[in-house]
Formats: C-alpha cells, structure tokens, sequence
C-alpha cells in the first residue's frame, strides 16, 4: 500500500503592496469605478438588510461631461452650488497659503487637505448649522463651510495672542464650540466613538440634533473605530461615521488598513449598519450621500457609515515628502479627477457660470486669504505674539490647584 | 570608527541584530518601505525583506499584541510605536500581557519584545507629539525601561534590549536624534559628529541593561538624569560653576542603586532631573531611593526640576522645558545649604 503523503504546505506571510512606488509609472488600473448615475438611491428609512450591495458599489453623480445622472442627484438651488465651490476653492487656497507660511517659518506645522475638499465643504452643508461634528485633522473644509472666519484660524496656526486655544495646540487643531466643531485630538480616532456618544446624549434627551465624525482610512485599523461601530448600532445612535479612504496614511497604502480585499464600506455590513461607498471627489454624490444619512438619522434609522473614495494630493503634512513612498505623478492618474474642477465643469454645464466668473471667483478667495493672512502676521506668528505665560497652567482643571498655583509661581518667579 | 548621529546608532543596533538572529522582526507604522517617520528604520525592509520588516495597520494595541504572540513564538520582535505619545492604545496588551505573561504562567510562555518610541519635546509637537510617559512604565512590574542619551548608548543598550528576554520599553528622546541638545534652544544646533559618543563600533557590542553611567565625575553634588536632561544637566553645571556628579541612569527599570547610592553618599547632595511632569514621575521614585539608601549622607534637600504637571504646550515650549536656567537654580540651591 503506498499512499502518496502530500508533503504539508510552508505558510508564508502576506504583506500588502502597492501598485506603484516611486520610480514606477502611477497605476489605477484595477479600480473598479461604477459609472455615474448606476447606483439606485434606496428610500433613506430602508432596511439595512436591504442595502448590503451599497459597500461594493460607488455612488457616483457627476459623469465625465459634467452632467449630473441618476437617483442620487440632488435637487440643489444654483445658491447652494456656488457655496459650495466657493468654500471649496476657498479652503484650498488657504491650504496653498498656510503651507507656505509655515515653510516661511511662520509656524511649526501644516496639513493641507488639497484634493479632499469636497468631503468636508459638501457634508457640512448637508448637515444642519447646529449637528455636531467631530472632525479629524484633514477637515478645515467644515470651519470654511460654516463660515467661520478665516482669520481666527490662522491665529490658531500662528499659536499668537489671539488664538483661542491659548497657543497651547498643534497647528490646525482647532476647536470651535461656536459651530460645533469639537476639540480635534492628535492621537488618531478618539473622536470616532466620542460621535456616537455625543448623538447617544441627543437621543437620550429627544434632542434634533445628529453628529458626524471623521477618521482617514489608516485609522479605520484604530480599535476606537470598533468602538464606534459596536456602540452606535447597538444604540442606533444618530450618528454619521464617515470614513475618507484618501488612499493613504503617511506612506502606507490603504491595504495597510485593510483595505486590499474588501471595502472601507463593507466594514458596516458585519456591524449591521448601512454602508455607503461614494465618489469622494463628487461634491453632489457627497452632498446627497450625506443628505441621505442624515435624514436616516434623523428619523430613529440609526446610525449610517460612509466612505468617502478620494485622493492624498498634497503630502500627508510639512513634515513628510510622499515622493519617498508613491509615484510622484500619481495624483495627476487619480481617475476621479479634482472636486473643485468637477463641480465647475458642472456649472458650466449647467449655464449657471463661466471660466471667466471661476477667475474672478479664484482672485476673490485668494484676495480673502492674503487679507485675513496679513492681519494675522500682524498680531503676530509663531513666537512673536505668545500668550501670557501664566496661562500654561489654566485649563487643566476648572479650578487651579495648588501644586499647580505653586508651579506656576515659580515659574513666574514668584 | 564611523561617525553616527543617533539615527544611525539605532539602525545599525536593528541591523546587527537582524543579521544575527533571524528570530529578529522589525514592524510598525511607516516603518517598512519608508523606513519610519524618523527614519530610523531606514533601508532594513530592503536588506531583509517584506516578511522582517513590515508596515503595520495604526493599531498601537494590534501592534503589542501581535508582538506578543510572535515573542511566545519564539521571535524576537522590535516593533515602533511612532511617538510614545501614542502608546496609550497598546497599554493594556504591555500591562497586562506583555508584562505579566512570565509570571503568569510561571515561566512556561513570555514575550521577549521591544518596543521604541521616541519621546521628549523640544521640537514644537505639542501636546501629542512631545511627552515623556516613562514613568508611567516604571510603575508597572514586568516591564524593563530604558531611555539613551548619546549615539553610543543608544547602539548598546537597543541590542541589549533585543536580546534580553524581558519585554522593554525603549525611549528615544527625539531632540536627540540629529544632535546633542543642552536646552538652549535659541542658540545653533550642534550635529553629533563633533561628540565623542558618536563613534559608534559598526558591529556588536552591548551596554548591559541596569547600569548608569556617570558622564561628569564631581565632588559638590550628584544629578541624576537620562535622555535629553543629560545633556542639560551638563550645560547648567558647567554655566554655575559647580563640581557636580552626572548620571546618566540609561535604564530606569531596573535602576542601578549602587551607583546612584555610592554618589549621593559621597556629595551629600542631590538634584533630580527629567522632562517628564512631576507628580508620580519618576523623580519621585528616584527621590525616594535616595533617601533610603543615603538618608543620613544628605547635607541638604533633593531637588527635583522637571516639566510642569500640564500638557505640553505648543507656543509656551521654552516656558514648559525644564532647561538650563532651572537645572543651575536647583544646583544651586542644593548647594547653599551648609
Ligand atoms: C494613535 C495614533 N497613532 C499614530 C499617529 C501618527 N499618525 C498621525 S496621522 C497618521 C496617518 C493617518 O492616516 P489616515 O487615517 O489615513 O488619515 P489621513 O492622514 O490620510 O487623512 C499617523 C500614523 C497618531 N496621530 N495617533
Ligand atoms: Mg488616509
């Protein structure tokens, strides 16, 4: 009897890679890009068992010629629009200064959100003034979008005399209680579950108000964002948990973050939360995914997660060169083109605007920038302005304690 | 001898180890192809491919428990946690498992990791990019702690670490990394190579965990300090022209009580230095052991000089920073008592 023994297999480990890397030409070829307008538009109180092919497929408004197709087209006033792209080329173009302020060596750091501009100017403006969002650093699109002025940013920025945050945060970790933008954390993905937490209290209190938080696709592998998940579908929280799959996290691709063989949305299904996977560069299939979870929310559906499929344009902040890790090409292959220019290209489509209003447009942002910027450097950037030293110990606890009244004698010489 | 910063030393640790034992794995966020954010790790993923050196998903905790699990494997796993400020996800995985796991199953399984971060402020970070949690580690039994100050060091004690069986948490003060920083912030940044601890022997050599250094024999008073304050602790001695003894403690856990008992008995005095905030930090441990061991040596109070029990601030960074000016205070006060 000879039984031929199959000799057992080695195991080997597996180590996402991506496509390209510097020095290889950029390639998206395999991305699978539903056309604009395929993907049906569920009613927004629908089962979730009926809206598990949502993850797998990507809504999309905005077709190549700029025209708007489908179920999830919105209905938007011209006002709306011209918002909108306003607010967009607006963030940019404070990105554009603030970046070079910072190499000018105004202040100790910057993130831009250049390609990603879309995400947070369109979900804010379908989101009511007084939701409440919890944002993760690349959001300075939501502040833009609720009008909050841009000078009091930059004098965050510059940590100046007045700076809200008293000069004691990172640059662009704004908080603005004002329009409900909390306190953004540098440790990635805390503000995921604090979201749910916060809708659990509007729900508790039979509140309007829904929140909506944000994390990059790397954090999605932060266990905060399970705690997010696990407890806003237990307590179908009023919540928005969107993820912007920008397809980077420093220099690791996105299947680092698991996202290789399945989708960001997907992640949704086995938590039993709807999932949707949207066109992150499509100011109105953004729009209109956000719209649709809110009123979900809204209505005691529960929560809804969102991914949002977009581009890392610029680099992940001044303190990296992505021309390390990706081809330095590889934003020009992005097949899902620039928020701002396809919601101009929308316009124009439509007759509501022409090239020569965008230039106008582009030199009054810009003029809007260079005002509030020199306004800024007036009351001071980095280290010219400091607050008042005495100030280091508030805020640790409501009242000053005393080894903190000790402490802060001694440092003042007391 | 080549001449390195204290990138390089690191590197060169990860490498000979590498080469050695191929039970040694490299991984964390940014660490692989990139090499690490602050490039530490640069070039290994090349040398010793994919499956030694690998980046991670941002998952601190992921990372410490997969480190354990490859440790009961019987690899040696050096894993990156990119700024210790973010080492609070895997707190649980290093406090409850990774230190508890030898004694829990009474020496059947054990998890010999290290994990590197780099710590300390200095470099306008802000409030998560410029703690000082050693402390925090000192506390919890089961876990070894180790912060460098110099190239040389750095190269030894990291392959110490690698080849101990134990799992240790290894500081990297980050104001270190390009060159020696004495707190002066606003004069010129000095490189390494002018420093004698940058030469750096291209192969394997250790510095046993444990054992402190003194970098400058006195007679008046003794300092003890690691990492950045090391080099702060010289500048002040030398600025108030007082003959004190500097330690460098290097591993904090376990300390080296003799040395540190052998000096304060000898000077009768003692100043203890970290950047750390104050209350429950490890000065207060360092305080106390002086006191058992030395108490009726002592010729005046220890003084302790360290960051203030705040968050570390963005723009008041100089006023939060222990540096010079306060070190020379403290010596002198610790000197004016008869
Ligand atoms: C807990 C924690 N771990 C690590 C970091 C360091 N870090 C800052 S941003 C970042 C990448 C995040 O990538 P992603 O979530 O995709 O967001 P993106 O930057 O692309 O917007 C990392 C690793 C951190 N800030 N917090
Ligand atoms: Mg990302």
């Amino acid at each position: 009897m000879s039984k031929k023994m199959k000799k057992p297999e080695s195991l080997r480990l597996h180590v996402p890679e991506p496509k390209s890397r510097p020095g290889h030409s950029s390639d998206f070829g395999e991305m699978h890009l539903s056309p604009a307008g395929a993907i049906p538009r569920p009613a927004a109180d629908a089962a979730e068992s009926k809206l598990r092919e949502l993850p797998y497929g990507l809504i999309r408004v905005l077709d190549d010629a700029g025209q708007a197709c489908g179920e999830w087209a919105p209905a938007l006033p011209t006002e709306t629009l011209l918002k909108g792209l306003r607010a967009m080329m607006l963030t940019r173009a404070f990105d554009e200064r603030m970046m070079r302020a910072q190499r000018q060596g105004k202040t100790s750091f910057y993130m831009k959100c250049t390609g990603e501009e879309a995400v947070a100017v369109a979900q804010a403006m379908a989101l009511h003034p007084d939701d409440m969002l919890f944002p993760s650093y690349r959001q300075q699109g939501l502040l833009i979008a609720r009008d909050w002025p841009i000078l009091d940013m930059m004098c965050q920025l510059y940590s100046n005399s007045a700076d809200r945050l008293k000069g004691r945060q990172l640059p662009v970790m704004y908080s603005v209680r004002e329009v409900g933008f909390f306190s953004i954390s540098g440790n990635l993905g805390t503000q995921f579950p604090q979201a749910v937490g916060w809708a659990m209290a509007s729900a508790i209190k039979n509140d309007t108000r829904i929140a909506a938080s944000w994390i990059g696709d790397g954090t999605t592998a932060e266990s905060d964002f399970h705690h997010a998940m696990t407890f806003a579908t237990v307590y179908r929280a009023p919540v928005i948990l969107n993820v912007v799959n920008n397809q980077w996290a420093i220099s690791s691709f996105q299947g680092i973050a698991g996202g290789e063989s399945a989708t960001f949305a997907a992640r949704a299904i086995g938590y039993g939360m709807p999932g949707l996977r949207v066109d992150g560069n499509d100011f109105l299939a953004v729009y209109a995914a956000t719209q649709w979870a809110a009123e979900r929310a809204r209505t005691n559906h529960g929560p809804t997660m969102i991914e949002l499929y977009t581009y890392r344009a610029a680099p992940h902040s001044t303190s990296d060169d992505p021309n390390a890790y990706r081809p330095s090409d590889e934003a020009a292959h992005w097949p899902l083109g620039d928020p701002i220019l396809r919601l101009k290209q929308h316009l124009i489509a439509s007759g509501i605007w022409s090239d020569e209003q965008h230039a106008a447009l582009q030199k009054e942002v810009e003029d809007q920038v260079k005002v509030a910027g020199r306004e800024a450097e007036r009351i001071g950037t980095l280290g010219s302005a400091n607050p008042d030293p005495s100030t280091l110990f508030e805020d640790v606890f409501k009242d000053l304690p005393v080894h903190l009244r000790r402490q802060r004698d001694e440092m003042l010489g007391a | 001898m080549p001449t390195m910063n204290m990138i390089q030393a690191l590197n060169s640790a990860m490498d000979v180890m590498m080469q050695r034992d191929d039970n040694v794995v490299v991984f964390g966020e940014d660490v692989g192809y990139f090499g690490g954010v602050f490039r530490v790790t640069a070039g290994l993923q090349k040398k010793y491919g994919q499956t030694r050196v690998f980046d991670t998903p941002i998952a601190e905790g992921g990372i410490l428990g997969t480190a354990i699990g490859m440790g009961a494997y019987g690899l040696r796993p050096v894993v990156e946690v990119q700024f210790a400020d973010y080492i609070y996800p895997a707190f649980d995985q290093l406090v409850s498992e990774a230190a508890r796991l030898r004694y829990r199953s009474a020496g059947e399984f054990w998890a010999p990791l290290v994990v590197r971060t780099p710590c300390g402020g200095g470099i306008f970070g802000g409030q998560t990019h410029s703690q000082s949690p050693e402390g925090i580690f000192t506390h919890v039994c089961g876990l070894k702690t180790v912060m460098p100050s110099n190239p040389y060091d750095a190269k030894g004690l990291l392959i110490a670490a690698i080849e101990d069986d134990d799992p240790v948490v290894f500081f990297e003060p980050k104001r270190l990394y390009n060159g020696p920083f004495d707190g002066h912030h606003d004069r010129p940044l000095k490189a390494w190579s002018s420093h004698p601890t940058s030469d750096v022997p291209e192969g394997h050599y250790r510095i046993e965990l444990g054992k402190a250094s003194i970098v400058r024999p006195g007679n008046d008073v003794t300092v003890l300090c690691y990492g950045t304050m090391v080099h702060v602790c010289l500048a002040a001695a030398e600025e108030a022209g007082i003959d004190a003894e500097i330690i460098d403690l290097r591993t904090l856990l376990p300390v080296d009580v003799d040395t540190i008992e052998a000096s304060v008995k000898r000077t009768g005095r003692c100043v203890i230095v970290h950047e750390a905030t104050r209350t429950g930090g490890y000065g207060a441990e360092l305080s106390a052991i002086v006191q058992e061991h030395c108490f009726w040596h002592l010729q005046a109070p220890i003084e302790r000089v360290t960051g203030w029990d705040t968050p570390y601030p963005h723009a008041l960074e100089w006023e939060y920073f222990p540096g010079p000016a306060r070190v020379t205070a403290a010596l002198k006060r610790a000197m004016e008592v008869a």
